[in-house]
C-alpha cells in the first residue's frame, strides 16, 4: 500500500538524501528540512521503498504537505 | 561620532542598536530582506534598504549588498548585530576596504578568535586554561582515538570554524568515532565552509559561565562581571544570569582575571565574550571567545547601569573606554530569558508563522527587547528569536520572581513559544536554589511532570 509521507513542519527542503526506489527502514530520513536554523528530517513512518519525491531542494513546504510516497 | 550607522541585522538587535543611536543623535540605517518588509527593525530605522530575497546569503549574508546599501544611504558605520555576519572577518575587512567603520573589533582578531582550535591555542599560550583537547583539527578518526584513549571518553567533536553548538558531537566509546567524526565533518562542512573539527575532552555537569570583557584602541581591557548561562538546549542559551549563582569569590576571580589576559593577549578593542566552562570541582576551562555583541548583554547592563551598546559605537568611532575597572560594580542580581518561537512540548521543533497576537509585560524592573509586533510573519529563513525579557532586583529571588509574573502577563499567539518551559525552569527547585549546569534539559530535568 502506497503511503504519503508529510512534512511535520514548516520549512526549505535542505536536502534529499533518498531517491526513488531506494529501500528505507522505518525511522529513516526521507527528506532533510531546514526551518529557522535547524536541520530535521522527514522520516520514513515504516520499512519501504520510495516511490515518488514530490519536492525539490530549496522548495518552501507547508506543514502537512506530502513531500515522498512510500510503498 | 558617526553620522549614519547601518545595522546590518534584524530582529530585536537591530532596534536595540538603533535605540541606542537614537540617544546619540546618530541617523539609523536599516537593511532587510523581502520576507521582512512588514518587520519591525524596517518601521523603526530612519532610512531602509531592501537587499534580497529571504534567504540569508542572498540577503543578510550578501557582504555586497549590504557595502552597496551603506554606500547609497551615506551610513559611516556598520554595526552587525549577532550572527549573520558579525563574526565574518571578511566582512569586516570588506567596510574597512570600503572606508566604513565596522563596530566590532579588528579582523585580525575575529579571524583568530573565529577558528576556534586556533583561540585554544593562542588562549593557553596566554595562560588561560582550556578544555584538554587535540592541539588543532584531525585529520582522521586514528588521531581522536589516540587521544581519547589517553585523556578518557567521553569525548566531543568541534567544528573548527564553528560556533553556537553547530556540528558539535558527543562520542561515548571509540566504536561511535567513525559515524560520529562523518557527521561533525559534513556539518561542519555545511554550516561552515569547512570541514575541520578537533576534538576536546567532554566534561560532565559543568556551568556555563562567561565574562563580558571590552577594550579601546589605547589597549585598556576591562571587564564587566560574569553571566551564567547553563540553561541551555542543542547548545543554545535560553536562561542568563547575572551574578552566577553561589560561584565561589576565588573562581570569578580566577575567571575574571583569565578572561581580561585573554583579551589583551590579542589586544582586543570593543565588546567580547571569554566563555568557560566551569566544573564541580571549581576548575574553569575556557571554551571560546564570542568576537561580539552577546544576545544576553543586557543582563550585564542591568547589574552594571552601564551601555554597552553606546560604548561600542563611542570605542568604534576613537574615544576612550568610558568607564575604568573600578567604576563597573555589579549590583543587584538581573536574569534573562529568550522567548523562542519553538514548541517545547516537541523537543523546540521551530515554530515559524505569524504573530496573530502580542501582549508585551511592563512593570518594576522588567524590561522587554523585542524584534515583533503583532500581525509579524515569523518567517521559516532565520533564528527562532522573537524576544527577550530581563528582569532585575535587589537579589536573585526578587529578579526571579519577576520575570516570572512577567512571563505570565506576556502573551504570544500564532506561534508556539518556549514560555511554558522557562516558567517550568524558573518553578524548579534545582534552578531556584542556583543548582544548574549545561546538561540539564537534555538529561529531562524539566520535563512535565
Amino acid at each position: 500500500m502506497p503511503e504519503e509521507i508529510r512534512a511535520h513542519i514548516t520549512g526549505v527542503v535542505f536536502q534529499i538524501p533518498t531517491k526513488p526506489g531506494d529501500k528505507v527502514g522505518a525511522g529513516d530520513a526521507v527528506i532533510v528540512l531546514e526551518s529557522m536554523k535547524m536541520e530535521i528530517p522527514v522520516e520514513a513512518p515504516r520499512a519501504g521503498a520510495v516511490k515518488e519525491i514530490r519536492v525539490q531542494e530549496g522548495q518552501t513546504v507547508q506543514e502537512g504537505d506530502v513531500v515522498a510516497i512510500l510503498e | 561620532m558617526f553620522r549614519a550607522v547601518l545595522v546590518a541585522n534584524r530582529g530585536e538587535i537591530a532596534r536595540r542598536v538603533f535605540r541606542a543611536c537614537r540617544g546619540l543623535g546618530i541617523r539609523t540605517i536599516a537593511v532587510y530582506s523581502e520576507a521582512d518588509r512588514d518587520a519591525a527593525h524596517v518601521r523603526e530605522a530612519d532610512e531602509a534598504v531592501l537587499i534580497g530575497p529571504a534567504p540569508a546569503r542572498e540577503s543578510y549574508l550578501a557582504i555586497d549588498r549590504i557595502l552597496e546599501a551603506a554606500r547609497r544611504t551615506g551610513a559611516d558605520a556598520v554595526h552587525p548585530g549577532y550572527g549573520f555576519l558579525s563574526e565574518n572577518w571578511r566582512f569586516a575587512q570588506a567596510c574597512a576596504d570600503a572606508g566604513i567603520t565596522f563596530i566590532g573589533p579588528s579582523p585580525a582578531a575575529i579571524q583568530a578568535m573565529g577558528d576556534k582550535s586556533e583561540a585554544r591555542r593562542l588562549m593557553a599560550k596566554a595562560g588561560v586554561p582550556v578544555v584538554p583537547g587535540t592541539p588543532g583539527p584531525i585529520s582522521g578518526i586514528e588521531e581522536a582515538t589516540q587521544f581519547g584513549n589517553a585523556a578518557g571518553f567521553p569525548l566531543l567533536l568541534k567544528a573548527a570554524k564553528g560556533g553556537g553548538g553547530i556540528g558539535m558531537a558527543r562520542v561515548s566509546a571509540a566504536g561511535e568515532l567513525a559515524a560520529a567524526f562523518a557527521a561533525a565533518t559534513r556539518r561542519a562542512a555545511a554550516a561552515f565552509g569547512e570541514g575541520a573539527v578537533y576534538v576536546e575532552r567532554y566534561l560532565e555537569r559543568p556551568r556555563h559561565v562567561e565574562v563580558q570583557v571590552f577594550g579601546d584602541s589605547a589597549g585598556t581591557v576591562v571587564h564587566l562581571h560574569e553571566r551564567d548561562c547553563s540553561i541551555q538546549r542543542r547548545h543554545q542559551k535560553l536562561i542568563e544570569e547575572s551574578p552566577a549563582p553561589g560561584l565561589p569569590a576565588a573562581t570569578k576571580a580566577g575567571l575574571t582575571a583569565a578572561a581580561v589576559a585573554g583579551a589583551r593577549a590579542i589586544g582586543y578593542v570593543n565588546a567580547g565574550t571569554m566563555e568557560f566552562l566551569v566544573e564541580e570541582s571549581g576548575r574553569l576551562s575556557f571554551i571560546e571567545m564570542n568576537t561580539r555583541l552577546q544576545v544576553e548583554h543586557p543582563v550585564t547592563e542591568e547589574v552594571t547601569g552601564l551601555d554597552l551598546v553606546v560604548a561600542q559605537l563611542r570605542v568604534a568611532a576613537g574615544e576612550a573606554l568610558p568607564w575604568r575597572q573600578d567604576e563597573v560594580a555589579q549590583r543587584g542580581a538581573a536574569i534573562e530569558c529568550r522567548v523562542y518561537a519553538e514548541d517545547p512540548a516537541k523537543n523546540f521543533l521551530p515554530s515559524p508563522g505569524t504573530v496573530s497576537r502580542l501582549v508585551l509585560p511592563e512593570g518594576e524592573g522588567i524590561r522587554v527587547e523585542s524584534g515583533i509586533v503583532e500581525g509579524a510573519s515569523v518567517p521559516v529563513h532565520y533564528d527562532p528569536l522573537l524576544l527577550k525579557l530581563v528582569a532585575r532586583g535587589a537579589d536573585r529571588a526578587e529578579a526571579v520572581a519577576r520575570l516570572d509574573r512577567a512571563l505570565e502577563g506576556c502573551v504570544v499567539e500564532g506561534v508556539r513559544t518556549t514560555i511554558p518551559f522557562v516558567r517550568r525552569v524558573l518553578g524548579d527547585a534545582r534552578f531556584r536554589a542556583g543548582s544548574v549546569h549545561t546538561q540539564m534539559i537534555e538529561q529531562g530535568a524539566f520535563r512535565d511532570a
